[in-house]
């Protein structure tokens, strides 16, 4: 029971990251892009309950940041004037899901002052509002990517499983290629042939291309097994007996064999392949500036000053470790309760 | 049992041979020291100091790189110098100098009685072998542009034993500073290499310390690859100090190889390391505010390099780039150029990108250049008003979006390309990138390997816009002419011009040219002066700002005195000695 109960927290944990991932022009109080050149490195605002007489507040509050005088990034809570953190404010212009426009976000105070749940960059842009703007590529980039390289697995390995002989043999000399291909400086090399300047969407989607194409070969593999050993049981000869199709064998009999490893590989390749898009931006083959992705948030701490002052730009780190766990998580569950299902 | 005593003894010999330091020779008479007047310091102790990259060779005549060049800079000495604290010339190996009425010829009159490090005499045979080799064409020296004045190479002939006389094709205003770093080689080890047409391959890294012999304070004593590189003092350095002891100070000197810029402050913050140059401001101020590891920051001001957004104004005819061809009509407009300047907040880049240590500039001479910039040029205040104003007038127009279009209805869009090795740059197009969107530009910001930008801005022409450096040499303005002369080499905005293509171009050559031969320095800066005025009215490089020298060193390294022109830190090594009693030298760490 406390298995089933670990795995339904990390299931709502990950239903809830996903949501707000999904809504972050809703739940980020701030356009990802905009520059407050005034805040640089300013630490998260602290959220305060008791006010400056010493009484209780129901309503949580912060303070604006001062720079402090004489001081590189460094600031002080000005206690001139509360600012209560108000729900569903007016802000930014936004679009759901790429087409509905919006201006209402879940969180934010009042002007001129800014909250910064995890603080902010080197130009001032909050991180909280990049995080969950980052999300969405490095989340996006992750499940598509493991859509493309579970389609071209299944394919691949339906066919080689099924047909075997000299189709078997080819198809998995190519895949033992693509699992001792040193990926990563493959995607380096890929991005110097790139024309010199191409648009975010069209970076966002190469990227997932790539990574998805050069991971298709493990799931190929573990298909090609099940669809071997399944194709020679004795119903799937009885049917083949009583005149049934290639089409039919495969899509009736063999396919649903495959659905434990399908299930189990998605659940495992996609925080893998948030992390692929995360390195690949972390060295500066992603996505371009302002665009955020969690790769290159986590690039900022590749300086030695920024690494070891300001802590708080580790948090894209925080939630790349949270939906990694959730994924694995699952994908544990998914194959314990299969496992205890088959033969 | 004798066999076993002998070894023993050669054995300890050889271990106290490692240990024990060379000597510094005491004075020979007739010989013509030079006094320095520094504070008078302490024998002993090693200097560690870290390098970003390991040197490539020892050879003076072949390095390009920086390493290289800081290394080679310790063991060997020129014949005039620049005092890179005053930033004026001072004697070096020369004692003295002529120069004829018609500023031609050169009369040099060498120190008597000096040694090489390994114990040879030095004469004006090697001042004239030396020079042979700069001019060498097919030795390939990257000092040999220096020495070609009014298209002629210089003409060098030996007058007597300490006498050297050069003449010139035409007056040369900075003659002087042509001598600095030009390093003076051993006949008596390199002729013979010469001679064989040897001579690129030698004082290669792993050339033994007996074969390489300089002037410089010190001498090779090993290099170890990947690790280090280790000198030790030469004994027959012809410097004193005022106490008539014989520099340096310093035992030895040692170079590690310690990586890019945030290992070496992790050195430097360890104490393994004694000085570390130019460190970055965020660095800096994490520096700054250790206090204890006995470490004491300096910040000398702006430096003299200058940063710039420059646009491809090239000739692309014939290159299959018709895509930047066509932006060209945008970046060649004046306007458009100052209405980018305009918009460009620079006090933001000096805030955010330098922490506040830095200079916002609007030509190329930097302010710390006392002597040389103009001051009465004129400092626009950001305004994006103007800007648009301006874009307005030149035919441009807004859509609805908000995006800037020009008279043909395209949309302006263009991409900065810098190096992705320095965050500095990249940071810098990142704040341009969205000062222009206030304009309504579209800009893309690509970082590139530092290799492939040189290669896009100086070969293939293929990029639109791109933020370099350049400068930081010399304070005087002849090493810019390669930057102003149409002709020249680092004229980046419109390379291999025949000729000047307009109409200011022409004027800046003419310019430059007077210059370099007028010889008062009122003249010259009043052309100079005029030189500046007309760059800052055709914005061929849009200037953005330049970061402040900072270097830091232990507390207890006295002398220390670190000055803005290169190299920052290690000018004086001669001067420099650890106070004793305050924690000692780092020495027993090579």
């Amino acid at each position: 029971m406390r298995k089933a109960r670990k795995v339904i927290f990390a299931m709502v944990l990950l239903a809830f990251l996903h949501l707000a991932i999904f809504f972050a022009g809703f739940v980020a109080p701030y356009d990802p892009a905009s520059q407050n050149r005034d805040f640089p490195f300013a630490p998260p605002s602290r959220i305060h309950f008791v006010g400056a007489r010493g009484h209780l507040h129901l309503r949580p509050f912060v303070y604006a940041w001062v720079a402090v005088p004489d001081g590189i990034n460094q600031y002080a809570e000005s206690r001139e004037r509360e600012y209560p953190v108000r729900f569903l404010v007016t802000g930014s212009r936004y679009l759901i899901a790429g087409f509905i426009p919006c201006r209402t976000h879940l969180l934010g105070t009042d002007e001129p002052t800014q909250m910064f749940i995890a603080g902010t960059d080197g130009y001032g842009r909050d991180q909280f509002s990049r995080i969950l703007y980052g999300g969405q590529i490095s989340v996006a980039a992750g499940l598509l990517a493991t859509a493309i390289s579970l389609a071209l697995g299944l394919v691949v390995g339906c066919i080689s499983g099924f047909y075997g002989k000299w189709i078997d043999a080819s198809a998995m000399r190519f895949a033992e290629l693509f699992l001792v291909l040193p990926w990563l400086y493959v995607l380096l090399a890929v991005r110097s042939f790139l024309p010199l300047h191409i648009s975010p969407t069209q970076a966002f989607f190469l990227l997932v291309a790539v990574i998805g194409t050069i991971g298709w070969a493990r799931p190929a593999r573990l298909i090609r097994g099940v669809v071997l050993s399944a194709r020679d049981r004795r119903y799937v000869i009885a049917s083949r007996g009583f005149g049934a199709s290639n089409f039919y064998l495969l899509r009736t009999h063999i396919l649903p064999h495959t659905y434990e490893i399908l299930l189990t590989q998605a659940a495992l390749l996609v925080p893998q392949y948030v992390i692929a898009e995360v390195t690949l931006s972390f060295f500066g083959v992603g996505l371009s500036e302002p665009v955020p992705s969690w790769g290159n948030l986590l690039a900022n701490l590749q300086q030695y000053s920024v690494l070891v002052s300001y802590w708080w730009m580790f948090a894209p780190a925080v939630a790349l470790v949270l939906i990694s766990l959730g994924y694995l998580t699952v994908a544990n569950a998914i194959h314990e309760s299969l496992q205890s299902g088959s033969i | 049992m004798r066999q076993l005593g002998r070894y023993l003894t050669f054995f300890l010999a050889g271990c106290l041979g490692c240990f024990a330091s060379v000597t510094p020779q005491t004075l020979q008479r007739g010989e013509e020291v030079q006094t320095s007047d520094n504070e008078v310091g302490h024998y002993g102790g090693t200097l560690v100091v870290g390098q970003r990259s390991e040197p490539k060779t020892l050879n003076p005549v072949v390095a390009a790189d920086g390493p290289s060049r800081e290394v080679i800079g310790r063991m060997m000495a020129d014949l005039i110098h620049i005092n890179r604290a005053s930033q004026q010339t001072e004697p070096a190996l020369a004692k003295s100098w002529t120069m004829s009425k018609d500023g031609r010829t050169f009369m040099v009159k060498l120190r008597h009685g000096l040694r090489f490090s390994d114990g040879q005499p030095f004469s004006a045979d090697d001042v004239v072998f030396s020079f042979q080799v700069y001019l060498d064409e097919k030795v390939h020296s990257p000092q040999r542009d220096l020495l070609i004045v009014g298209g002629k190479p210089i003409e060098v002939q030996k007058v007597d034993q300490y006498t050297v006389r050069f003449t010139l094709a035409q007056p040369y205003a900075a003659a002087e500073r042509i001598f600095d770093s030009l390093a003076i080689m051993p006949r008596h080890l390199l002729e013979q290499p010469y001679k064989d047409e040897k001579f690129a391959q030698s004082w290669t890294l792993t050339t033994l310390p007996a074969q390489i012999a300089g002037m410089g304070p010190f001498r090779l004593k090993e290099y170890v690859a990947g690790q280090k590189l280790v000198l030790e003092r030469n004994p027959y350095y012809w410097k004193v100090d005022s106490g008539k002891n014989r520099l340096p100070y310093l035992d030895e000197m040692a170079f590690l190889f310690t990586g890019n810029e945030d290992a070496q402050v992790i050195r430097f913050q360890a104490g393994d390391t004694d000085i570390i140059s130019r460190v970055g401001a965020e660095n800096y101020t994490l520096l700054s505010k250790d206090s204890t590891h006995g470490i004491e920051m300096f910040d000398l001001g702006p430096s003299l390099e200058y940063n710039f957004l420059v646009f491809n104004l090239n000739d692309l005819k014939g290159k299959n780039l018709d895509k930047i061809a066509a932006k060209q009509a945008w970046f060649s407009d004046l306007k458009f150029r100052q209405a980018v300047s305009l918009a460009i907040d620079r006090q933001s880049i000096i805030k955010l990108v330098y922490s506040g240590r830095g200079a916002a500039l609007w030509g190329n001479v930097s302010p710390s250049n006392k002597l040389w910039v103009d001051q009465t040029l004129p400092h626009p205040a950001r305004s994006v008003d103007q800007a648009h104003a301006l874009l307005q007038s030149a035919g441009f127009s807004w859509r609805s979006d908000g995006q800037l279009v020009d008279r043909q209805g395209q949309a302006v869009e263009f991409s900065i390309i810098a190096s992705s090795s320095n965050a500095q740059r990249s940071k810098m197009a990142t704040l341009i990138q969205d000062d222009l969107s206030k304009l309504g530009m579209n800009v893309h910001v690509v970082p590139l390997e530092f290799k492939a930008v040189l290669d896009r801005v100086f070969q293939t022409y293929d990029y639109e816009a791109s933020i370099m450096a350049l400068g930081g040499g010399d304070a005087d303005p002849n090493p810019e002419m390669n930057v102003w002369l149409s002709s020249g080499g680092t004229h980046l905005w419109h390379l291999s011009e025949a000729k000047p293509t307009t109409e200011w171009e022409a004027q800046i050559d003419q310019l430059m040219q007077k210059q370099m031969v007028e010889l008062k320095y009122k003249d010259r800066k009043r052309l100079y002066d005029q030189v500046q005025e007309i760059i800052a009215a055709n914005d061929p490089f849009i200037f953005l700002a330049t970061p402040d020298i900072l270097v830091g060193a232990k507390k207890n390294l006295a002398n220390f005195k670190p000055a803005i022109l290169d190299p920052n830190t290690l000018w004086n090594v001669e001067q420099l000695y650890f106070s004793p009693g305050s924690g000692g030298a780092s020495g027993g760490r090579p």
